[in-house]
């Protein structure tokens, strides 16, 4: 329904201004971007670039560190997009607890603190290769069929599309079962990390009984803090 | 807005995190790029739902689904990575090799007692073998034992 809601809108775009001028007469094209775009583009650029030193520095806790840039940044694409509920739950759980989760890792496996050397892999040209060619397909493809299209960010009277209300309804309204599976998905996933985390603390402590294992487990540790 | 915008980004950063996971060794490193993966089509469902303008808001409520799913992929993969650390002493993914399909010995890298009953049936195998497999071996025991 929404696809046939949609479509008269766009075929009044590209009927109102044909797609290979650019210069549409209702909308602004590529030439004359209107500010929420310039915001956008502006924005993406850092985004991308915190990404790019993400994936390629050679200091663990600074791609943390980067990482944090990244996703704030798109959370602020979410509010420039108008979808504001999702911004502010991805600066909550990326920014507050995963981001927070990976230093967390980054401290418990002991990384080193300034440059490691071996960071990379050895097929990296491989890799960029690859990831090179992927983007060369996808922004030509992408480009190539969204050229004319634009996104009505006016807004209508009463709440935002974005907003909480529209999305908290929208999601106890239409989501309610995906919603419950999810819940239950995530009290696996914590089990399942309790569970993970906690298996090797319960052969600490078993192992003071058994004397034989009692030095395997810290021969262990001392083992992983050298290497 | 142009819908080419939110598109392309998350196209880019898509790449992004397909280059991390796949140049990087960490593995926490790959669960970083693997993050910057989801947040690209993350980007992009609430872009397409931004512009359709749907009733059910599939968009939105499709992006908070995949927020959990991640919040819920990186406790368990950050407890996986623990655990092999404290297994292991290293979380370079490209050691952990001990399930490859390899033509030379067997399980030759477990740890233990069974190293010392099976060093005697591959001797055979590797001399039959080429000289390669106890080149990767040998530097893998010897930091086993470090």
């Amino acid at each position: 329904m929404s696809a046939l809601l949609v479509q008269p809108l766009v075929g009044g775009h590209t009927g109102a201004a044909p797609a290979h001028t650019g210069l549409a007469a209702g909308h602004p094209g590529f030439l004359s971007p209107s500010g929420v775009e310039i915001v956008f583009v502006l924005v993406g650029l850092v985004t991308l670039g915190a990404a790019l030193v993400t994936v390629t520095t050679r200091q663990l806790v600074h791609a943390a560190l980067w990482l944090v840039v990244a996703l704030g940044g798109i959370a602020v694409e979410y509010l420039l997009l108008t979808a504001e509920f999702i911004a502010w739950v991805q600066v909550l759980i990326y920014v507050g607890s995963v981001v927070v989760l990976i230093l967390f890792g980054l401290m418990l496996t002991r990384a080193p603190i300034g440059r490691s050397p071996d960071a990379d892999s050895g097929n990296r040209w491989i890799a960029l290769v690859v990831s090179l060619a992927a983007a060369a397909t996808l922004v030509t493809v992408v480009v190539d069929a969204f050229r004319a299209t634009w996104i009505d960010l006016e807004e209508r009277t009463g709440p935002g599309q974005g907003s909480s209300e529209v999305t908290g309804t929208a999601l106890f309204r239409h989501w309610v079962l995906p919603f419950e599976a999810l819940s239950v998905l995530l009290l696996a996933a914590l089990v399942g990390a309790i569970v993970l985390s906690k298996r090797n603390s319960d052969a600490g402590s078993g192992s003071g009984s058994r004397p034989g294992s009692t030095d395997s487990v810290p021969a262990r540790r001392n083992k992983a803090g050298e290497s | 807005m142009h819908l080419a915008y939110p598109a392309v980004l998350a196209v880019l950063l898509f790449c992004v995190g397909l280059y991390g996971v796949l140049a990087r060794r960490n593995a926490i490193l790959v669960l970083m790029a693997v993050e910057l993966m989801l947040n690209a089509v993350n980007l992009n469902l609430v872009a397409f739902d931004v512009w359709l303008r749907d009733t059910l808001h599939a968009g939105q409520a499709l992006t908070l689904f995949t927020i959990a799913i991640a919040a819920a992929e990186i406790g368990i993969g950050l407890a996986i990575v623990l655990l092999v650390y404290r297994n292991r002493g290293s979380s370079d993914i490209d050691r952990l090799r001990d399930l490859r399909e390899s033509d030379g010995p067997p399980g030759g890298d477990s740890s233990g007692g069974s190293r010392d009953e099976k060093s005697v049936a591959p001797a055979t195998d590797n001399d039959a073998g080429s000289g390669s497999d106890q080149r990767v071996q040998g530097p893998a025991a010897g930091r086993r034992h470090a």
